[in-house]
């Protein structure tokens, strides 16, 4: 067990692609406000095929969320600075016109939210939702964009399509509801989806479905997927790679196998631990992770995860000091941490594996 | 929308000089002494300003508020007895004169003949009297006129003298339910052009009793009792055009008027049309008037308070006005039916000893009036010119005095009462300090008692049981004429026998030597011996020292550069609206 | 229409007119009760309805004809009749048939008092049109433009101007304003033009324009503030980022998304202020000497003219009862969510 900082087996990479759909750099979107500035997002980069899904973990206030909004230039002109870059099919989306990003969004980028019933205007019918969506892109009648509306909402899997069409948004049931989010967000065939937390307002037995949903839609129209949650279970199912985030920076970014059979980072050990499985013994106690989440104000120096990571004394300091660098550690699997490899195997083996 | 004054003024003073050119040969007499042209502050008062016989244009009334109603048989306000002149004539009528107030013949070729000591009266009318349509006015058209307002259900507001003087009138006598005017024998209509009128007791001032709008003629074909007031048959000089009730009036000219039947009353008829809004906003109407939107003010009360100040901060605004006497005293009665009031000393206590000044200023010093002396103001043919309490010599009060009456009265250290007035007149109320400041000096102590003004009359002072019960020795009050005479002004408010369970207009003096007096002027036919009975009247009741006297009110009236021939008419103590014209097209 | 619907409506109307009585009822009673509880007999309230020198017996008479004398429920019920089947009054020459509704009779300008106020509801009506127009799409459009620039120099000087609007009386701002534009600058009509002699519909409007305006910049001012607040509530809510994830034009998303949920209960205060309104601009209509219902239930109340006083307070709590029930049912239009009864 070494208690050195960066072990020499380490070498940086530019990993992710830059010629990818969705190319994300070193995004930092930082908030001025009067008691600071807010570090959602401080050095956030992945990227993302069509056909893929990339879901990005973790807790409240990580920027997770304010990383799908940034892609979507959806903050308030004003209120955020952002720099890096965000590269969709070639087209450079920070620094560009908000009026350029606004005709992308919705045609080849769309965004389903974590509540359906807030998230639509509940004054207006589905209908007429699904077709303002359809007809803010395509230049076609009211009857035309109808008969598309309803195709969506059979598409989705919502019965009676031909009358549901005149229903409101509150007159649907949770799963339904969020089926017709769906389906609003898809009527332009986008190429991007971004579903933010899209099964945590539902029943457990509607999540499934939901999830099976997203991703035959995926399979036809070969989008890609980003999946924005705080609960592992979602990804299980569904990701390709995961991305965790912590305070603002990603810790880990690994294919989903990799993250699962194989996690590298003491706060993706922290997530494994704490979610609920059926297949454990039950007299056992969930692992919380200690502490609590980071301001992102005074995020902590060095690794931020530090004061809450119960193997920080063995990176011999460093961990307080210095910020840990996003890492190629195996091939196609990143990490922020200055753990040793030795150290971090040996740990995952006998402690945490174990116990998983 | 809005002349400059300047041209107002110009056109005023180009009109004046083309005066000299008009014949006006068919006017009546023309007005007296001319005041010439010039604005100056009471230019209008006593003379006549801008003195013009030049007809034409729109003359626009306008008042906050309303009148009780247009027809003649039920109306009882001063300014609806000026204004109707131009639309109803009647027997007699006030003459249109900026000198002293007069009754002439009108409908009638003279005054009133007398006979049976005064207690019967014979009109003749003059020729050629048509109604607006073109009929003959007749004598019995007069006779309705009169007889159909002595039902007072159907015509509550008038006054009642026709009720209370004629002879043998049938008991709830109404020309609705009698439709033979026959039957009512008190008035005589032996032909077309004579009227007599047979009264239970003697009346010598008569004459004033045919100037009531009550006897205008009233065509009964035409009479809808109570919806009369929506178009009123003239037989003046305008008729009506467009009646809007509550909101608007509009007048022109009646084409069946001859101004020859006409030259005594001093009607002009200037203006080809006459409008009156209704229902204005007070302060918005004086803001009008000198803005040049509107031309005179019908209520005839003066301007607001507000405005007062304004127009008299400014020169050139001060000029347009006119600081006009009016027949109206502000005086409180003294109890006598509240000790220690009943003793004839304990009043002349107070009379000596409050603060004549300190009431003069309760109604604005003396733009609000001068001091009086006597109930009756100057302007009253009668008035008597006497100073009994030192109100010219010591107008602060004579202590010394004061209290020398006093220690005559029992009450050395003085006494305690109350003092009623009207809650809604912050001037009544000022009056009731003023008097509490000033009797306080000789130890009389006084409670100040506001009641509400609707219900003064019928309730409160004007019922005295409670006033009594509530020992209310001082009784804010005030009284106007109904025409500018001796029974006119005295006789409701100081004859002891008119006085009722109820809604008095005399709050309390009962002399027994004044009702005498004034059965005396009743039956005495010599106007000036009569005048001269109701000042010795007046004297007797200040003798017994039965009212605190206040003012003799004046009104601060404001007129627009654009009115030609204007002058206050004592009789009205307003504007005469019968003879007053604009310059304006 | 639905039947639920129709039912609910004809509920409600029924329960309109069962309120109309009992707030007639009420004032009824006040002007009834109240004299009396002061002491006042029925020969004493009737001396208000006579001359200045009546007599006693007469005094009496025209309490027993007036009904004086007889005790509430007789009156009031007399009054109630009168509204069903009409009742007769005597003018003198004749008797008139004042048909039903017969709001009563007024004994001191002899004349039925229902005429009255129909002839005067549409300046009543003329000023609250004009001025509501006004007042809803200015304060509207004020207040969505500061929400949108909260706290902009534009935002702080228009919230003032709106104070100032809701803390100045009108009694005041229409005499400043009359003094202003129409006698000093001659721009608008004086005080007094009545909008019904018009003689033609810019005519209407040229007399209208400075009480519309005097009118609005009162209501303006509280609709201002609403909007803004209920702009910044909705504004902040998830269906406006939907709404901009499917690339909105901005100016949509304000209107349509933002502006059609802030409205609706600005639209109910509304429609309950122009049922007010509609009962007589009282102090508007008395400032500019506009004769309308407001007008008329001041010089009414004055002249102590019950008949008057109960009519226009009738037809008052008609339009009120009226708004009430229009504002529920434009809710249930407005806004889906309600409409599951």
């Amino acid at each position: 067990m070494s208690t050195n900082a960066a072990p020499p087996d380490r070498i940086p990479q530019d990993r992710p692609k830059a010629d990818a759909f969705l190319h994300v750099k070193d995004l930092r979107v930082h908030f001025p406000t009067d008691d600071g500035v807010v570090k959602s997002v401080d050095g956030l980069s992945f990227s993302l095929e069509r056909g893929q899904t990339l879901g990005i973990v973790g807790e409240s206030g990580s920027g997770k969320s304010v990383t799908s909004l940034s892609i979507m230039g959806l903050h308030a002109e004003g209120t955020a600075e952002i720099s890096g870059q965000v590269v969709l099919d070639g087209d450079s989306l920070v620094g560009a016109s908000a009026e350029h990003v606004r005709q992308l969004r919705g045609k080849k980028m769309a965004m389903i939210f974590q509540d359906p019933l807030s998230a639509m205007h509940p004054y207006y019918t589905v209908g007429h939702q699904i077709i303002e969506a359809y007809r803010v892109h395509n230049n076609v009648s009211k009857q035309v964009a109808r008969k598309h509306a309803i195709e969506m909402l059979d598409r989705v899997g919502i019965p009676q399509p031909t009358s549901r069409v005149d229903d409101y948004p509150h007159q649907f049931s949770g799963g339904m509801r969020q089926r017709a989010m769906i389906a609003m967000a898809l009527s332009c065939d986008p190429e991007l989806l971004i579903a933010d937390e899209p099964t945590t307002a539902l029943d457990v037995t509607v999540q499934a479905q939901i999830l099976d949903l997203i991703r035959d839609l995926q399979q036809e129209f070969n989008s890609a997927v980003i999946i924005i949650t705080h609960d592992l279970g979602v990804v299980a199912e569904l990701a390709d790679d995961i991305l965790v985030m912590y305070a603002g920076r990603v810790v880990e970014y690994a294919s989903a196998h990799e993250i699962f059979t194989a996690p590298q980072h003491p706060y993706t050990w922290g997530l494994l631990g704490s979610m609920p499985r059926l297949d454990r013994e039950r007299a056992e106690r969930l692992m919380p992770i200690k502490g609590t989440p980071p301001s992102l104000i005074n995020v902590p120096s060095g690794c931020p995860f530090h004061p809450r990571c119960s193997y920080a004394h063995l990176t011999g300091g460093a961990s307080e000091t210095e910020r840990p660098e996003l890492v190629e550690i195996t091939p196609r699997h990143n990490l922020a941490c200055h753990l040793s490899t030795q150290d971090r195997q040996r740990i995952w083996e006998h402690d945490i594996k174990p116990k998983l | 929308m809005m002349q400059k004054r300047m041209m107002t003024v110009a056109a005023g003073a180009v009109l004046a000089l083309g005066l000299s050119a008009c014949s006006g040969g068919t006017t009546s007499t023309t007005p007296t002494a001319a005041g010439g042209t010039a604005d100056a502050a009471n230019a209008a008062v006593t003379k006549v300003l801008r003195p013009s016989t030049t007809k034409g244009g729109t003359l626009r009334f306008g008042m906050p508020g309303d009148w009780d109603s247009v027809d003649p048989g039920d109306t009882y306000y001063g300014l609806s007895w000026n204004f109707l002149r131009n639309y109803a004539r009647t027997l007699t009528v006030f003459k249109s004169t900026a000198g002293a107030p007069v009754v002439v013949p009108d409908l009638a070729e003279a005054l009133g003949v007398p006979s049976d000591n005064a207690t019967t009266w014979t009109y003749k009318l003059r020729d050629g009297l048509k109604f607006e349509d073109g009929s003959p006015i007749t004598s019995a058209d007069v006779k309705y006129g009169v007889a159909r307002q002595l039902d007072k259900d159907t015509f509550p507001n008038g006054p009642t003298y026709f009720n209370d003087f004629l002879k043998d009138v049938p008991k709830g006598y109404s020309v609705y339910k009698d439709k033979n005017l026959a039957d009512l024998k008190s008035i005589e209509t032996p032909d077309a052009k004579t009227i007599i009128f047979h009264l239970k007791s003697s009346f010598a001032g008569f004459d004033f009793f045919a100037q009531l709008p009550a006897t205008a003629p009233v065509p009964v074909a035409k009479d809808t009792g109570a919806k009369y007031k929506e178009h009123v048959v003239s037989s003046g000089p305008y008729m009506f055009d467009t009646v809007s009730l509550g909101k608007k009036y509009t007048l022109k000219r009646n084409p069946n008027y001859d101004p020859k039947t006409d030259p005594e009353s001093g009607r002009l008829a200037l203006p080809d049309n006459i409008s009156v809004e209704l229902g204005l906003n007070a302060p918005d109407v004086d803001n009008r008037l000198i803005a040049g939107d509107l031309d005179v003010d019908i209520n005839g009360s003066g301007v607001q308070a507000a405005t007062q100040g304004k127009i008299l901060a400014d020169a050139t605004l001060k000029t347009k006005t006119d600081n006009a006497n009016s027949a109206r005293t502000w005086f409180s009665v003294l109890n006598t039916d509240v000790p220690p009031l009943n003793n004839v000393d304990c009043r002349k206590a107070v009379l000596l000893a409050y603060d004549k000044t300190g009431y003069q200023r309760a109604y604005g010093g003396a733009i609000g009036g001068d001091i009086a002396t006597s109930l009756m103001p100057p302007m009253v043919p009668g008035y008597k010119s006497f100073d009994l309490y030192e109100a010219k010599t010591k107008p602060t009060g004579d202590v010394t005095a004061a209290k020398a009456e006093l220690a005559k009265c029992g009450q050395p250290n003085g006494f305690a009462t109350n003092i009623s007035y009207r809650a809604e007149r912050p001037k009544e109320k000022a009056t009731a300090e003023s008097l509490q400041q000033s009797l306080a000096k000789i130890g009389v102590t006084l409670t100040i008692k506001p009641y509400p003004t609707g219900d003064y009359f019928k309730l409160y002072a004007g019922k005295p049981d409670f006033a009594k019960t509530n020992k209310l020795g001082i009784m804010v009050y005030g009284w106007g004429a109904d025409w500018p005479d001796g029974f006119g002004f005295l006789s409701q408010i100081v004859d002891s026998r008119v006085i009722r369970p109820a809604g008095n207009t005399n709050l309390g003096i009962k002399i027994p030597a004044v009702d005498a007096q004034i059965d005396k002027a009743l039956a005495t036919t010599d106007i000036t011996a009569r005048n001269a009975i109701w000042g010795n009247i007046d004297q007797m009741v200040n003798e017994n020292a039965s009212v605190v006297l206040g003012v003799w009110t004046k009104g601060l009236f404001y007129r627009p550069d654009n009115l030609t021939n204007v002058f206050i008419n004592p009789a009205f103590g307003q504007y005469d609206y019968a003879a007053i014209g604009t310059s304006k097209k | 229409m639905p039947t639920t619907v129709l039912t609910y409506i004809v509920r409600r109307l029924i329960g309109a007119v069962i309120l109309l009585f009992i707030v007639s009822a009420v004032v009824f009673s006040i002007f009834f009760l109240i004299p009396r509880a002061a002491g006042a007999s029925a020969d004493d309230l009737a001396s208000r309805y006579v001359g200045k020198s009546a007599g006693v017996e007469q005094i009496h008479q025209t309490a027993v004809k007036l009904g004086f004398t007889d005790p509430i429920y007789v009156q009031y019920g007399r009054f109630a009749k009168g509204i069903v089947v009409g009742q007769d009054y005597n003018y003198g020459p004749a008797v008139e048939h004042c048909p039903a509704p017969c709001l009563g009779y007024s004994f001191i300008t002899q004349n039925p008092v229902l005429p009255d106020l129909l002839d005067r509801l549409p300046v009543t009506l003329s000023l609250a049109a004009g001025a509501a127009v006004l007042w809803l799409v200015g304060g509207v459009s004020i207040g969505v433009i500061s929400a949108l620039k909260r706290g902009s120099a534009l935002d702080r000087a228009s919230m003032s101007v709106a104070l100032a609007g809701v803390s100045l009386p009108i009694f005041f701002t229409g005499l400043l304003t009359l003094s202003i534009f129409s006698y000093g600058l001659g721009w608008t009509a004086p005080g007094g033009a009545n909008p019904m002699d018009a003689t033609s519909p810019l005519d209407w409007a040229y007399r209208m324009i400075l009480p519309w305006i005097t009118l609005a910049f009162l209501f303006a001012a509280a609709y201002a503030r609403l909007t803004r607040a209920g702009m910044l509530e909705t504004m902040n809510e998830d269906y406006i980022r939907t709404a901009r994830a499917k690339g909105l034009r901005e100016r949509d998303v304000v209107v349509k998304h933002g502006l059609r949920a802030a409205l609706t209960p600005i639209l109910t205060i509304f429609g309950l202020d122009l049922g007010l309104l509609l009962g007589g601009a009282i102090l508007t209509e008395t400032t500019f000497s506009l004769p309308g219902l407001g007008q008329y239930a001041v010089q009414a109340i004055n002249n102590n003219d019950l008949p008057k006083v109960l009519g226009v307070t009738l037809l008052g709590a008609v339009f009120i009862i009226m708004a009430n029930l229009i504002v529920d049912l434009l809710y249930a239009v407005v806004d889906p969510r309600v409409r599951t009864k």
